[in-house]
């Protein structure tokens, strides 16, 4: 168990104080507006150029052999007063592009699985994904307009979620429970820790 | 769903073909080369290194930089991490890795690679991230 380095004010030595969290989900689920919402800096994005060729699965062989895509990541970035710095990026939409949550769950806290009702299945391979690497994660269900009132527990019992992962009803375009929804991940984070390991939490 | 998407082909090898297109464009930045020994994680810190006090070895070894690399080396006056350069470079990951390495050989970077705190997150630094994000 490695203890927080003492001099975590001045990061100095030859880490980075910087930590990352996920937002995952369908596409148009609402994941950038997330970001954006708690970032203290214009959300970024970066871009990664590639072939479909490359990717191993490509639903449209018959029409075109190879054409070049791009996947985008967007990220934000919050400064925590001890120095730390939490970047919190939105996954990539689709299912092809794997290998980019690969790197981005590589020492990531947890995730955040935004889920819209309406469209319930597209969450199924975000959830998957977490399940199987042990990434702590938590549903949220964004409130849409026409999306229905579904509680929580129903959300629960349809994608079959062990009892202990939080799900919690948020509308991302409002800061507030936008940080309400990171807050319930790390909480969520610290008791998945401390019953991993008991001892885990001494620092 | 399909889950079968899930392995990318041999890192690198499929990159550079005929057809490729505009993937082609930004790797001419790197010579073809899309690969680089060391590991660039997203959110590493990058801080330019002051070259002064290397004068030997840069008598030796001549090199003369990009204008990305330097735009790399004016970015990293203040740390950043490789994906806020890539974002603000406007450029794939990738290449962004690669001239990275090519400032890593020189030696005009230094590489802050993130904290085992971020694997071992202890319950200080969790809290202080609830903390930082309440205080939003």
């Amino acid at each position: 168990m490695e203890s927080v380095r003492s001099d975590a004010t001045a990061p100095q030595g030859d880490s980075a104080l910087t930590v990352k969290i996920l937002v995952a989900g369908g596409f148009g689920v609402g994941k950038t507006t997330l970001v954006s919402a708690v970032s203290e800096i214009r959300p970024l994005r970066t871009e990664e150029a590639l072939t479909e060729k490359s990717i191993g699965i490509d639903d449209t062989s018959a029409v075109s052999q190879k054409t070049t895509t791009t996947v985008a990541m967007d990220f934000g970035r919050i400064t925590l007063p001890n120095g730390l710095v939490l970047f919190v990026f939105g996954t990539p939409g689709q299912d092809r592009f794997w290998f980019m949550w690969d790197e981005l769950a590589k020492g990531a806290l947890g995730a955040v699985v935004l889920v819209d009702t309406r469209r319930l299945a597209d969450c199924f391979p975000s959830v998957d994904y977490f399940e199987r690497r042990n990434v702590p994660f938590i549903i949220g269900v964004n409130n849409f307009e026409g999306s229905g009132r579904h509680t929580p527990e129903q959300v629960r019992d349809a994608l079959d979620l062990s009892p202990d992962i939080p799900v919690i009803n948020c509308d991302v375009r409002d800061r507030e429970s936008a940080k309400k929804v990171l807050i319930t991940l790390v909480e969520h984070i610290m008791r998945t820790m401390s019953r991993r390991d008991p001892n885990a939490l001494t620092h | 769903m399909s889950r079968t998407g899930g392995e990318p082909g041999p890192p690198g090898a499929a990159w550079l073909d005929d057809e490729a297109g505009p993937v082609v464009r930004p790797y001419a930045l790197t010579g073809g080369r899309t690969r680089h020994e060391g590991e660039f994680d997203l959110v590493a810190l990058i801080l330019t290194r002051d070259p002064a006090g290397e004068d030997g070895a840069a008598a030796t070894r001549p090199w003369v930089p990009d204008p990305e690399h330097e735009m790399i080396l004016e970015l990293c006056r203040t740390p950043l991490s490789v994906v806020e350069i890539a974002s603000e470079l406007e450029l794939p990951l990738g290449v962004v890795r690669v001239l990275l390495g090519d400032l890593l050989d020189r030696s005009r970077i230094e590489v802050r690679r993130p904290a085992p705190v971020a694997l071992f997150p202890g319950e200080r630094v969790l809290k202080d991230v609830i903390d930082g994000i309440r205080a939003l």
